[in-house]
């Protein structure tokens, strides 16, 4: 079957940006083109017409390489009653990810070949977007020692994290980042020195104090960001570090990539958007780890994103129930649902001048994949993994209308601009607005 | 004026007329714990919930000697009496017990925002008798109608709250009320208490208790809990004592007409020197006899005393 998308203005970044019509032939691209070439002139007008090739009409919108957040969390195996591998697949493509990394911290933990072959099970029955599995560094994630890397390579996972838990023993880090190495996988790093963090429940300030919380400071996460540059820098292996939220890590990066080291690193819509100020009222969907920061951080990660220290935006996807979050603040779970509302968050950077369209697409689709060893991009040859943005729509969020299930967003009743309006993997079409 | 909000549940959210209003109304209130009999019939068919998630001696009597004296009917629930070891929620424990229709009720909570929480779930009138370390604000109200009482206003005195200002609910809200109502408030205790942008409040802070003793009309010691050792706050109760305690030497730094205050329960020997508790300053149990009239007046102003029933 022949597919035609017409007429989009397509972004790769760094290869492609115009407008174009790409024809996608048993589900990979075959033609890409514009005006006058072979696809995008009189061919594609004589093909649209023809009855068997299917046409999308991309005119007046961003058609991209399939959107990849490389930082969720679907909660199966052992937490499905908060998101299944299925209904996060879901929330996925209508958020218009094609492709998603799945943190380990499941029970039980995907820290060896079975779980990571039961979650690919469960991603092939869904059917809809690609999922990556994330496998432990340490078994348990209890940082004692190391996960079978070979075996949970061969069996599909993508790169090793603890997520959720910071890998405190540096000798630890250190034996992970070079054992990773050897099998070419990537190590993600969650930056959080315990003791410094200790009991706290949000960022250190002024907002904590007048609250009675206890505060958690910067310093809990930036040590440790130098901490892992520094172990990168002696392994020379690839280190990426996930949610920075800090001023201090954002300049700790920035000069280790000045130094060449070979450090990536992401920040979650929620840290660019919002500060501390969204936990007033005891707001337990303001509540996550790293907690929201000051004012001052949020611009550092704005600059970060601005010149490139920040190469990724992925949202932290951490569904929770009412169960979790209709409770007192200090117990309340950290983390919130982020796929339905990352393309609208990251497009309010596009039009607020802090990173151009081709920056946004490359921080949400090019970039994380490149990072994680994969080669996408829109070209002839490769399966038809595409995104198409509407830069215009407006409309209110509601959270009740999700396609996860759980509804922990503090971005609920938000007025929105642009958003995905078709999700399309391997040339299926698993979202279309 | 009338009083018409539902919930007592900071400073923050009172206005100076407000708490104006609450330190006249009790002023009227103690009078009636003077009395031979000591019971009005004011609340009289009226249930106020006693509903204490935390551990409180003083607090809780001092609620529930309010009610009693007002007619009302109190009852008490406990953190070990209650669902919670059941494993129910706040919000479904809060739920059930509305459902029987108190009119107050009067929470306790070792977490903070415990008490907004409910404020926003349930119609009945909730007073935050303490949540974590967030807010307390009945206490915040008995000391500022005894500081009121013994110095005929609040209004440009200088009050300097000393010790453990990260950890108390008492400090926060008395920063807010003593500030609210035109005073000066100067902070003192070592830097590991001082909680980070507290002067965002509108407070100074010192590191030096001399500093803070000396000029103050009000000083105001905050309890060192042995815990906070282990949490690195402080070296050793010794120590403590010797640099931040209240001793007799120190006080001779301060105003001759100073006041001494204490929201208890006291470690005597740690933030303050027994001869400095029981001297001519100290206005520590004139605190407590206070905090009955409050509560008292808080009681009736949230049952509806104020709107439904005329006062005895």
């Amino acid at each position: 079957m022949l597919m035609l998308i017409r007429g989009g203005r397509v972004i790769d970044p760094g290869k492609l940006d115009g407008i174009m019509d790409i024809l996608i032939e048993d589900g990979r691209i075959v033609e890409v083109g514009g005006q006058g070439s072979e696809v995008g002139g009189q061919r594609s007008e004589v093909r649209g017409q023809r009855p068997e090739v299917k046409v999308i009409d991309a005119s007046g919108k961003i058609v991209a390489p399939g959107l990849m957040d490389m930082h969720v969390h679907f909660r199966e195996p052992g937490h499905e009653y908060k998101e299944t591998i299925e209904t996060g697949c879901l929330s996925a493509a209508f958020g218009g990810f094609t492709a998603v990394c799945t943190m380990p911290n499941t029970n039980p933990v995907n820290d060896n070949s079975q779980v990571t072959e039961y979650i690919l099970k469960k991603a092939g029955l869904a059917d809809t977007v690609r999922v990556y599995p994330v496998a432990a560094i340490s078994p348990g994630l209890q940082g004692k020692g190391l996960c079978e890397y070979g075996d949970l390579k061969d069996a599909g996972a993508i790169a090793v994290s603890d997520d959720g838990n910071p890998v405190t023993d540096s000798q630890l880090m250190r034996r992970a980042l070079e054992y990773a190495k050897g099998f070419g996988l990537p190590v993600i790093s969650h930056c959080e020195v315990l003791d410094l963090a200790s009991n706290g429940v949000m960022n250190e300030g002024a907002v904590a104090t007048r609250m009675g919380l206890v505060g958690i400071p910067n310093a809990a996460e930036s040590i440790m960001v130098m901490r892992d540059i520094a172990l990168c820098e002696l392994t020379e292996a690839s280190l990426h570090i996930a949610h920075v939220s800090t001023i201090e890590s954002v300049r700790a990066i920035r000069d280790a990539k000045n130094r060449g080291v070979c450090v990536t690193a992401e920040t979650a819509p929620h840290y660019f958007t919002l500060t501390e100020d969204a936990v007033q009222g005891y707001n337990t969907n303001a509540k996550m780890n790293p907690p929201l920061r000051s004012m001052q951080d949020r611009e550092a990660v704005l600059e970060g994103l601005s010149d490139g220290t920040i190469d990724v935006i992925a949202t932290d996807h951490a569904p929770h129930s009412s169960i979790e979050k209709e409770v007192e603040f200090d117990i309340a779970a950290n983390g919130i649902i982020g796929l339905e509302t990352s393309v609208s968050l990251g497009l309010k950077l596009v039009e607020n001048g802090v990173i151009t369209i081709t920056d946004l697409i490359a921080k949400m689709s090019t970039n994380p994949a490149r990072i994680l060893g994969l080669d996408p991009g829109i070209k002839k040859g490769k399966p038809a993994d595409i995104t198409i943005i509407d830069p215009d729509i407006t409309y209110k969020v509601d959270a009740a209308g999700f396609q996860s299930l759980s509804r922990n967003t503090p971005f609920d009743g938000w007025n929105m601009k642009g958003r995905a309006v078709l999700t399309m993997v391997g040339g299926k079409v698993v979202f279309e607005r | 004026m009338q009083f018409v909000k539902k919930d007592i549940l900071d400073m923050e959210s009172l206005s100076v007329d407000e708490i104006t209003l609450i330190l006249d109304t009790a002023q009227q209130m103690k009078e009636i714990s003077k009395r031979p009999v000591k019971k009005v019939p004011t609340l009289r068919g009226k249930t106020i919930v006693l509903f204490f998630y935390e551990p409180s001696t003083r607090t809780r009597t001092s609620f529930d000697i309010a009610a009693k004296r007002l007619s009302a009917d109190s009852i008490s629930i406990s953190g070990s009496t209650s669902s919670i070891v059941k494993g129910e929620t706040l919000i479904d424990t809060a739920r059930n017990i509305e459902a029987m229709n108190p009119d107050v009720i009067v929470m306790r909570h070792s977490m903070a925002g415990a008490s907004h929480m409910l404020a926003k779930i349930v119609r009945t009138s909730i007073i935050n008798a303490g949540d974590g370390m967030h807010a307390h604000p009945t206490q915040s109200l008995l000391d500022l109608m005894t500081v009121r009482e013994h110095k005929g206003r609040v209004s440009g005195l200088r009050i300097a709250i000393i010790g453990d200002i990260s950890h108390s609910r008492v400090a926060r809200s008395n920063i807010i009320g003593f500030t609210k109502m035109g005073a000066d408030v100067v902070l003192a205790g070592p830097p590991t208490m001082i909680p980070k942008g507290i002067e965002s409040l509108g407070v100074s802070v010192t590191y030096n208790v001399n500093d803070a003793v000396c000029n103050a009309d009000i000083v105001m010691m905050l309890r060192i809990q042995k815990e906070r050792q282990k949490g690195l706050l402080f070296s050793t109760e010794r120590e403590y004592a010797k640099v931040y305690g209240l001793t007799m030497e120190r006080m001779k730094g301060a105003k001759k007409d100073v006041l001494i205050m204490h929201p208890g329960p006291v470690n005597r020997g740690v933030e303050i020197a027994p001869e400095v508790m029981d001297g001519p300053y100290s206005i520590i149990i004139d605190q407590v006899t206070n905090g009955v009239a409050v509560r008292m007046s808080l009681l009736y102003l949230t049952a509806g005393g104020a709107r439904n029933v005329d006062a005895d």
